[in-house]
């Protein structure tokens, strides 16, 4: 009876504990909120698109559209937007896709190696069939079209909710007060800077800290691109070149010769993103190197100080003797939208969304905030006169060249960003920076 | 109880869900980890068998190289800083403040419960240097010394890491060593003085071999916690300037999870679990005597 009664026990304590242990590991498990399963096709009860903090545009406009244009989609599958910090959104996105748990949009990978990875393996919708099956090309600027398959080697993976072309900003009233004409190659530009550093007006504002290098990086990119030609980064990329060789260490040198100057303010190595461009619009600055997508904070008078009417715009000034032309115009998407494979595949509902995004995005991201887009507008829209600028330099366009970093892997990537801040500092020489990102490369 | 204890069964029910969990969240992913060091590639693009390529790799890795390097300056430094401190806070507490020690106490442990992220922004708008100059900056002009840039040399950053990391855990290891001191029996002590022992030899007669077994754990604690050290450089510095600031656990993070290559990170989660192995080891071995026993 003892026996019988011990072993009952012993049984009965054995069950408690893996009862205890299964509550333990249930409640550990993840779930989805409202039960549906998170960006999956076959009719997904919500829109789930994941966002990034630093963009505010795309959500708003989505939003607007759910609202508006897009109404009849949102009743059907209605728009849940999550945010994402963009530094950590590549592992963010190769978490979810190891998982078959891509929303159905999202921004697409900072990386365009990521993007072609996640196209291969299958999670990525190739966006030029999508817009093909629903009958919608025409929706997509040919620009925008043409910068992308530059970037993806013909394919088309992106929606560009952004179509910027880059080039350097100047405060036209700091050249005027320093006897300056709008500069038209790399020497009239650097005694440009010469000048003002004289008359105690930092020349450049441009980020180097810790990966907002890339705004120094883009000197670089496109030095070598004014001297070596606008293919010269794409034989890096096929084994033809490497960044070591002395035609590509001298653009680099070139860059850390305005940084060992002064040129780029006392410690790029601190300054990020907003500070940078907080600078230029305080007047703090001659110049400053950006994409189109900052017109919308030139266009806000809160962000804006030195007026609107007072910023200028120059392409990247000519190398005297180099291959390249000034013409030849830094273009890209900027932040991009992605669709997942799985989720657009046989969902009806998200293909109406698809639909109706690419009909309508491009005239309400341009009413409502000034962005300019790789969609086509219908109907007159009234832009402010930089918006309008970049519109007519963009209708310009005859060659787009990408960044320097275009082609790289995450790694190199990584390492150029990271260490454009020294290069703006001048603590690193062209040769040394080369040679850490062409060890990246190998 | 000697009959619940002498049942196998019984040993079995009590201990088998804990060795479970244990052996579920912790001896499968780092046996998944080991196995990850066989292979190249990520969930995105599929692994692909390796050997030990990506050994051969580390060690050739001048990345790798970098980034040890700094660990084990990172380690030594802050653990020499950490334990120091709180040693001579602790000796603080027991000798001189006594009874009175705990308002200080409390003032010196609270940053150890201050997020990680709110300290380092902290001591980022203490060193700032452009576009505002920061309080120390302005202390050092104040006095007729030029600003430094502090996060703008790898050299610079590392000592402000160094000092944030100090003040933010000395509290915890005072604390800890005080309980280690307030274990020393009074008449001991008494006897010392009577002996006509005061001040620093007391202490390096008396209190350092008595208090030395929590000393070591402390020293073992510390630097087993700086080898690993992650979240205080990733809010701070991020790493930089450049690289000049990476620890092995940062490169391996960026490694795996952005650069895609989970079979390399691994393999550089796996040596630093050997470093923190090895130093274990060796600080053991170093003082297995008994510095009590004479």
């Amino acid at each position: 009876m003892n026996t019988i009664v011990k072993h009952r026990r012993t049984l009965l304590a054995g069950v408690a504990g893996m009862s205890a242990l299964t509550l333990m590991l249930a409640a550990c498990s993840g779930s989805s909120s409202d039960g549906s399963s998170e960006g999956s096709g076959d009719g997904a009860s919500n829109l789930n698109f994941l966002a990034i903090n630093e963009n505010e545009t795309i959500p708003t406009t989505l939003t607007t559209l759910s609202e508006n244009e897009c109404k009849a989609q949102n009743e059907a599958q209605p728009l849940k937007i999550s945010t994402q910090a963009q530094s950590t959104l590549d592992q963010q996105l190769q978490l979810l896709a190891g998982q078959g748990a891509l929303p159905q949009v999202f921004i697409s990978a900072n990386a365009p190696t990521l993007n072609a990875q996640l196209a291969e393996q299958g999670s990525l919708q190739d966006v030029g069939e999508a817009l093909d099956t629903l009958g919608i090309s025409d929706d997509i600027l040919p620009a925008a079209t043409s910068v992308i398959e530059n970037l993806y080697d013909g394919q088309q993976l992106v929606l560009p909710t952004e179509l910027n072309i880059e080039g350097i900003w100047y405060n036209k009233q700091l050249l005027a007060d320093n006897g300056i004409e709008v500069p038209t190659t790399w020497d009239e530009l650097v005694d440009a800077f010469a000048t003002l550093k004289a008359a105690g007006v930092q020349p450049v504002s441009q980020a180097g800290k810790g990966g907002d290098g890339w705004g120094v990086t883009r000197w670089v990119g496109n030095y070598i691109a004014r001297d070596l030609g606008p293919d010269a980064l794409k034989a890096v990329r096929d084994g033809e070149a490497k960044l070591t060789d002395p035609e590509y260490v001298a653009a680099a040198d070139a860059i850390a010769d305005l940084g060992a100057n002064g040129y780029f303010g006392d410690s790029p190595t601190s300054i990020d993103y907003s500070t940078a461009l907080n600078t230029f619009l305080t007047g703090g600055s001659g110049f400053i190197y950006m994409g189109s997508w900052a017109v919308s904070a030139f266009n806000d008078p809160e962000q804006n100080k030195i007026g609107e009417d007072n910023i200028g715009f120059m392409q990247f000034p000519e190398v005297t003797g180099g291959a390249g032309s000034a013409d030849q115009m830094p273009a890209n998407v900027g932040t991009a939208l992605a669709i997942s494979a799985k989720g657009f595949a046989d969902d009806t509902a998200t293909q109406d969304w698809v639909r109706c995004i690419a009909d309508n995005y491009g005239t309400v991201a341009l009413r409502d905030s000034g962005q300019v887009t790789g969609f086509a507008v219908t109907g007159d829209v009234e832009v402010s006169p930089l918006s309008q600028l970049v519109q007519d330099q963009i209708a310009a366009v005859d060659t787009s060249i990408l960044w320097f970093e275009a082609y790289f892997s995450a790694e190199a990537t990584t390492t150029s960003q990271n260490d454009g801040g020294l290069l703006a500092s001048g603590q690193l020489s062209g040769e040394d920076f080369m040679t850490q990102v062409q060890s990246n490369l190998d | 109880m000697n009959n619940v204890l002498g049942d196998k069964r019984a040993i079995f029910v009590l201990l088998g869900p804990a060795l479970l969990v244990y052996s579920l969240v912790m001896l499968v992913p780092m046996l998944w980890s080991l196995g990850y060091t066989f292979f190249t590639g990520s969930v995105i693009t599929g692994f692909e068998w390796t050997g030990f390529d990506n050994f051969t790799e580390l060690v050739q890795d001048p990345a790798v190289r970098d980034a040890l390097v700094f660990t084990l300056k990172y380690a030594v430094v802050i653990t020499v800083g950490q334990v120091a401190a709180g040693y001579s806070l602790s000796l603080l507490y027991v000798f001189f403040l006594r009874k009175a020690s705990g308002l200080i106490r409390t003032l010196v442990f609270f940053p150890v419960v201050l997020p990680t992220v709110a300290v380092a922004l902290l001591f980022q708008k203490f060193f700032e240097y452009a576009p505002q100059t920061g309080p120390v900056n302005s202390l050092l002009e104040a006095v007729g010394l030029h600003g430094v840039d502090w996060f703008g040399t790898p050299a610079t950053a590392f000592w402000v890491l160094a000092l944030m990391d100090i003040w933010r855990s000395m509290g915890f290891y005072a604390v800890l060593l005080y309980a280690g001191l307030v274990d020393i029996p009074d008449e001991l002590l008494e006897s010392a003085r009577l002996d006509g022992a005061a001040g620093w030899r007391l202490v390096r007669s008396i209190v350092l071999p008595l208090s030395l077994p929590v000393l070591i754990s402390s020293i073992i604690f510390s630097i087993n916690g700086t080898l690993k050290v992650f979240d205080s450089i990733y809010a701070l510095t991020g790493g930089g300037p450049g690289s000049g600031t990476t620890p092995l656990t940062l490169l391996m993070y960026r490694t795996s999870f952005f650069y895609g290559d989970y079979g390399y990170g691994s393999t550089i989660a796996f040596a630093l679990t050997i470093l923190c192995l090895a130093v274990t080891v060796f600080i053991f071995r170093a003082n297995k005597r008994d510095l009590t026993q004479g």
